[in-house]
């Protein structure tokens, strides 16, 4: 028998081509093809609260878009800078100690603390960062890793900011609704924010960093204060799910600081497609619905939550949303060689 | 050429734990000139042009440029006063289309306040000013080269682009890691153009070079190196015609090929 080689050819579809730069705008077929996916998206999260059978489900949303935002700014970090954080716990813990001092201690109300524990947050997380910026390799991970088992240690062991038992009562907010339009909106806007700052010229120096950190050098910039301001926008988005964490569940404790902040985004970002943005905030959507749904197996929950997190791995390694918008734009054919 | 050289090298000496890569090695660069440095396989070339531009460290030794002590400043200090390099192994932004390449550089400090509005020219578009000087470099602009990813390029043009990302900074001294080599005849034939074009406008060269012949024609100055240490340093023709060198070339074509054409 004759062996004949196949392999698959990908093409892109005739209107992603026509679609392409100004031209899109010229009819409604190609308007469509580039808005639809986008609007669908937004709508899609937005009309979620509404959908939600149970006040249950509706904490949950606003749960996920705690994890979307982590999610968010480890893919920032890993993909279009070249930072591999494990930092997520470090992020909410700071944000969300924070902001629920900001209000025990000072009296300020959300509207004000969740602002200042970002910024604020954001700024101590990047000074306690900087000095392993400047070295390049896995000390990054491995610092961000620490920070948060360190910092529940001294917590515990000086019993200081409420000790083991953590602060109580934190104001929540407004309403329910408040809460989880807050969360939401604000995880759209970090995530079309985002892929807007990544093509900007700066955003072309941050990947340029995660390309080629020598060459930038070559270039008379300073890559360790370009890498501190992603490092600030990545903790900032940290910060600010932890502050909303916090108001959420009115309490801050040692749990903030727990490893589920650091992992879960990352298993997030590799079933969503890493480096795409969106993907990740899709992973925890769906990765944080699954883990509550598993709840009903009690202890196996872990497995069946593993299992279904390495068939991802197995069989849509590249990701959800690098697959599906390989499929969106191209279409794909067997040829013989 | 005026007589206060613009980059003084004096004794430099790199040490890698014991090995003397850089062993007191001494040079001027006067403002205008094309300085070649050659020298075999290992005999510290690349490590001089790492030293002086600051991306390691040396063990000793001084670097003046227009007379300022610049040893040991970190390397985005010394690109930003205008001293560039070129990568002998490119290292281009592969993920990015060419011109894109060179938006980083313009968007750098030196090129904020050499190039114009911010480093984007006239418009303050970095897009347009990228392209413009690629187009300089021989990237042809209608073409679809500028716009490709640069990870999809060749060689010549991934040379070219390591040339483009120094001009994008207005340097006055570039210092050049082979940027022959790897290239084919017709290649390097369009490249030295290149090269005494940025000569005529003004700028500085170091050059290292493994392809003596095409050195030698732009070259108004060559140093030899072997073992890190300084052999001679002179014109072409008194190189070609040195009894050290044939040495330190002993049994290399070239050479014997270049110098039986003097």
């Amino acid at each position: 028998m004759e062996n004949r080689q196949r392999r698959k050819e990908r093409i892109d579809r005739g209107i992603k081509v026509r679609a392409a730069g100004l031209y899109g705008i010229m009819s409604l077929r190609e308007l469509c093809y580039l808005t639809v996916p986008r609007l669908v998206l937004i709508v899609g999260i937005l009309i979620l609260p509404l959908v939600m059978p149970s006040m249950y489900w509706q904490r949950v949303i606003s749960i996920v878009c705690i994890y979307s935002l982590l999610a968010l700014s480890f893919d920032f970090l890993a993909h279009f800078v070249g930072l591999v954080s494990l930092g997520g716990a470090f992020f909410i813990g700071t944000g969300g100690y924070l902001a629920a001092i900001l209000n025990t201690s000072f009296g300020l109300p959300p509207v004000l603390t969740i602002p200042i524990s970002t910024v604020l947050g954001a700024v101590i997380c990047t000074v306690l960062l900087l000095p392993c910026l400047p070295l390049r390799g896995v000390y990054f991970a491995i610092v961000t890793l620490m920070y948060p088992l360190v910092l529940t240690r001294i917590i515990e062991a000086l019993n200081v900011l409420g000790g083991t038992d953590g602060i109580m009562g934190v104001a929540s907010f407004a309403n329910r609704w408040i809460e989880q339009y807050f969360v939401l909106v604000m995880v759209l806007v970090f995530m079309f924010g985002l892929r807007r700052l990544v093509n900007l010229d700066i955003g072309l120096v941050f990947r340029a960093v995660k390309d080629n950190d020598q060459a930038v050098k070559a270039s008379g910039m300073n890559i360790t204060f370009y890498k501190a301001v992603a490092v600030f926008i990545a903790s900032a988005l940290g910060c600010l799910g932890g502050a909303c964490l916090v108001h959420i569940y009115m309490w801050s404790g040692i749990s903030q600081f727990a490893l589920d902040f650091s992992i879960l985004p990352i298993a997030a970002t590799v079933i969503g497609g890493a480096g795409t943005l969106v993907g990740p905030v899709l992973g925890c959507f769906i990765l944080v619905p699954i883990s509550e749904l598993l709840r009903a197996f009690g202890t196996l929950r872990i497995v069946f939550y593993s299992l279904i997190l390495v068939g991802f791995i197995v069989f849509r390694s590249e990701g959800i949303m690098v697959y599906g918008q390989r499929k969106y734009h191209q279409f794909e054919r067997w040829v013989e060689i | 050429m005026s007589n206060q050289p613009i980059l003084q090298v004096r004794d430099a000496t790199k040490n890698f734990g014991g090995i003397m890569a850089v062993n007191r090695v001494s040079l001027d660069v006067h403002d205008g000139e094309i300085l070649g440095i050659i020298g075999p396989n290992g005999s510290g070339k690349t490590t001089l042009i790492n030293c002086v531009t600051g991306f390691i460290k040396m063990t000793s030794g001084k670097v003046l440029f227009r007379g300022k002590n610049i040893t040991g400043k970190p390397a985005h200090k010394i690109a930003d006063m205008g001293i560039t390099r070129t990568f002998q192994i490119m290292r281009p932004y592969y993920s990015l289309p060419s011109y894109k390449n060179l938006v980083i550089p313009l968007f750098s400090p030196r090129a904020k306040r050499t190039g114009g509005w911010r480093g984007g020219g006239k418009l303050g578009d970095r897009n347009t000013v990228g392209i413009d000087i690629l187009e300089e470099i021989g990237f042809e602009r209608d073409s679809f080269v500028p716009y490709k990813i640069a990870s999809t390029l060749p060689t010549g043009y991934l040379k070219r682009l390591e040339l483009a990302r120094c001009l994008a900074l207005k340097p006055n001294v570039i210092f050049c890691d082979e940027i022959f080599s790897g290239l084919s005849m017709s290649e390097i034939a369009s490249m030295v153009p290149l090269i005494e074009r940025l000569q005529m406008d003004g700028i500085t060269l170091i050059m290292i070079e493994h392809r003596l012949r095409e050195l030698f024609r732009v070259a108004n100055r060559v140093l030899v190196l072997n073992f890190g240490e300084k052999v001679i340093e002179g014109t072409p023709e008194q190189i070609m015609a040195d009894e050290k060198v044939k040495e330190v070339y002993f049994g290399s074509e070239e050479i014997e090929e270049v110098m039986s054409h003097a």
